[in-house]
């Protein structure tokens, strides 16, 4: 097989959030919430990218996206090191690249009708006159199959998951080649979400989207993705197949998190064992020494994983994990 | 049935808004056992919390109203009692616990004070043997230095300490029954496996009786033995969990069960989606709220709402379908 060419390479990435304090706003410390990751996404495939709240997955998100400045770090697309790209060249980039938000209820502009949100990224970019517009933006929600005289109407209008079907109409606009899914579905009722995750999958066999799809909920990213990465407290602890990674985590946090998800099926859990976490993620403001995931790892060794932060290596072909303890 | 420790009957709830009457729950009927837990499910707004909470008469009124129905617990019926003998059953012999943790602490007062006033006040302690019981139920919900913990505030806990916190509350009094709202909902997947873990060990030790109302199919599986499916404020779908599982025969229920993704999936498949959305409830149903959404709907499903009967074993259904079929049943 020829070696792929991948459309997103991200090498080292960190963000930092400063923490000011007192009368003269010193700064005091840092929130680590992307602390060093690297991987590569690949044209046409969607990769997900897992943790618990606060691990810093949709900082990565935003980060790479430049919607907040990497505290260091590249991020090559398309051939392009965004990092160091500015203004009018950055901006004709964000035309390739586009994010489908959490919160349906505030990502949309209450006050704009759903013409002018689907419409405003085509306005923005010079990308069409106003006549092209109308017609797109009929054209784009009948792609998410909505109705095209829903365009006059306002977002309050509408339940949650057809509001996400017209974020994702927004972001579809000037016709990207890579989305990044921010926990695209975690605000929908159970029947709706099914709805939006098979309409994103057809829309990425229509037009050849690459995802970053950013979520919690490990059955759905097993669902969707072709690849999985599992972040814990800013760092990436395994990246893999998405097969590979859930019948064979090498990673123990991996291990934990998949084996706490319940299976919809009271035959299979009876014969499930888990394996329980103890205590919190600890705060992301003074990360622990070592590996990060020690103070919770069930087979951390003294003297090893508190001394050196494992590095991220390939374990196997395609299967990267941060650990000491993997062979 | 005398073995019923909750029997349920009938029970109507309904809000005034501005925009009209809204039909929260429209005569659910239900049983417990001594025991037993019992799974809810449904998606918002079906009326699966609002049932609950009109048992323990939980509903602000004004704009609720409990319009119908009856309640007995150990023989009487808790929708006829004076508001000081609800008092007494509240907290002492059914208690609830819900999803949110930092809304339902107060957040001005210490964890000490919260846990130990229904043991004054339920159980007649003095504060001595009230706050050795507060230490005692921190221990035994696993929150370590439970000692030191008691002076703190909610906001100094996480969130899966708080619901611990929240849990050790609702035990306080050795309540007979339990009723859980959603409680991991707000939780990670690693912090609400440790949750459930505590629950099921607790139920084991105390010989509790659970009612686990829930949107996660996920967990029901690995938690109950019986299920309620709820849907526009009727229960359409009982049964045995393993039953519901393997044999579901509600066309929501199938539908719900094929639109979640199995994290032992091996193949990809397409999910199995329901078109349309759940109802708005401004008018009292007359024909099967499901309708709408049913690839199954026949003429008479857009007439009459069918009632619950009993197709199998413990197994009961409102359907006009046979989905097996595709027939009258």
């Amino acid at each position: 097989m020829a070696e792929k060419v991948a459309l997103l390479k991200v090498e080292n990435l960190v963000k930092y959030f400063p923490i000011y304090r007192g009368v003269f706003q010193r700064q005091v410390g840092a929130v680590h919430a992307v602390d060093g990751i690297s991987f590569e996404v690949f044209p046409g495939e969607t990769l997900g990218l897992v943790g618990e709240s606060g691990c810093g997955k949709s900082t990565a998100g935003r980060t790479i996206l430049q919607l907040y400045k990497p505290t260091s770090g590249n991020v090559h697309f398309d051939g392009a090191n965004l990092v160091t790209m500015k203004g009018e060249d950055l901006r004709k980039m964000r035309r390739k690249m586009q994010m489908i938000f959490q919160d349906p209820y505030a990502s949309l502009n209450p006050r704009m009708t759903v013409g002018e949100i689907i419409g405003e990224p085509l306005m923005v970019h010079n990308a069409a006159t106003p006549r092209e517009i109308q017609d797109r933006v009929a054209e784009l929600l009948e792609l998410v199959r909505l109705s095209p005289g829903f365009a006059s109407r306002y977002p309050h209008e509408f339940s949650g998951g057809q509001r996400q079907r017209i974020g994702i109409a927004r972001a579809l606009a000037l016709q990207p080649s890579f989305i990044v899914c921010d926990e695209p579905i975690s605000a929908l009722d159970v029947s709706i979400q099914a709805q939006v995750v098979n309409l994103l999958e057809d829309l990425q066999k229509q037009f050849g989207l690459t995802y970053l799809f950013i979520a919690h909920d490990l059955s759905m990213v097993r669902h969707i993705s072709d690849r999985v990465a599992v972040m814990y407290l800013g760092i990436m602890v395994e990246l893999a197949d998405r097969n590979t990674l859930y019948a064979d985590p090498l990673h123990p946090y991996s291990q934990a998190l998949l084996s706490a998800v319940p299976i919809p099926d009271p035959v299979a859990e009876e014969q499930r064992r888990r394996v329980i976490l103890e205590g919190d993620v600890p705060s992301p403001v003074n990360p622990p020494s070592g590996c990060r995931f020690r103070t919770r790892c069930p087979i951390a060794k003294k003297g090893v994983c508190d001394e050196k932060q494992p590095e991220w290596r390939e374990a196997k072909p395609g299967h990267f994990v941060a650990c000491h303890l993997v062979a | 049935m005398p073995d019923l420790l909750l029997d349920v009957q009938g029970l109507e709830t309904q809000f005034k808004t501005p925009e009209g009457v809204i039909y929260a729950v429209n005569g659910v009927s239900f049983g417990l056992k001594e025991g037993e837990t019992l799974g809810v499910v449904g998606e918002s707004g079906c009326g699966k919390s609002v049932s609950m909470l009109s048992v323990l008469r939980l509903i602000p009124s004004p704009p609720g109203k409990i319009t119908a129905g009856k309640a007995y617990y150990r023989g009487q019926d808790l929708l006829q009692m004076s508001n000081e003998e609800i008092r007494h059953v509240r907290g002492a012999q059914i208690a609830m616990i819900f999803q949110d943790p930092m809304t339902s602490l107060n957040p001005v007062l210490t964890v000490e004070y919260q846990l130990t006033e229904p043991l004054l006040l339920h159980l007649g302690m003095n504060k001595e043997q009230a706050r050795a019981r507060a230490i005692e139920l921190l221990e035994m919900v696993g929150i370590p230095n439970a000692k030191e913990r008691l002076a703190d505030y909610p906001h100094q806990f996480s969130g899966g300490m708080r619901q611990r916190v929240m849990i050790a509350m609702a035990l306080a009094c050795n309540p007979q029954i339990l009723i859980a709202d959603e409680p991991t909902t707000a939780l990670d997947v690693t912090i609400q496996a440790q949750i459930i873990e505590l629950v099921k060990r607790l139920r084991d030790e105390l010989g509790m009786t659970i009612i686990w109302i829930t949107h996660d199919l996920g967990i029901v599986a690995g938690l109950a033995q019986r299920v309620i499916v709820m849907y526009g404020g009727f229960i359409i779908e009982e049964a045995f969990v393993k039953e519901l599982y393997a044999n579901p025969k509600h066309p929501y229920t199938i539908g719900l069960l094929g639109s979640l993704p199995r994290i032992d999936e091996q193949e990809r498949q397409r999910l199995f989606s329901i078109d349309g959305l759940p109802p708005v409830l401004y008018n009292k149903p007359t024909a099967c709220p499901f309708s709408p959404r049913c690839k199954w709907a026949m003429d008479r499903c857009w007439k009459e709402n069918p009632v619950l009967e009993t197709v199998g074993p413990d197994h009961r259904v409102a359907c006009w379908a046979d989905v097996k079929t595709g027939r009258a049943r």
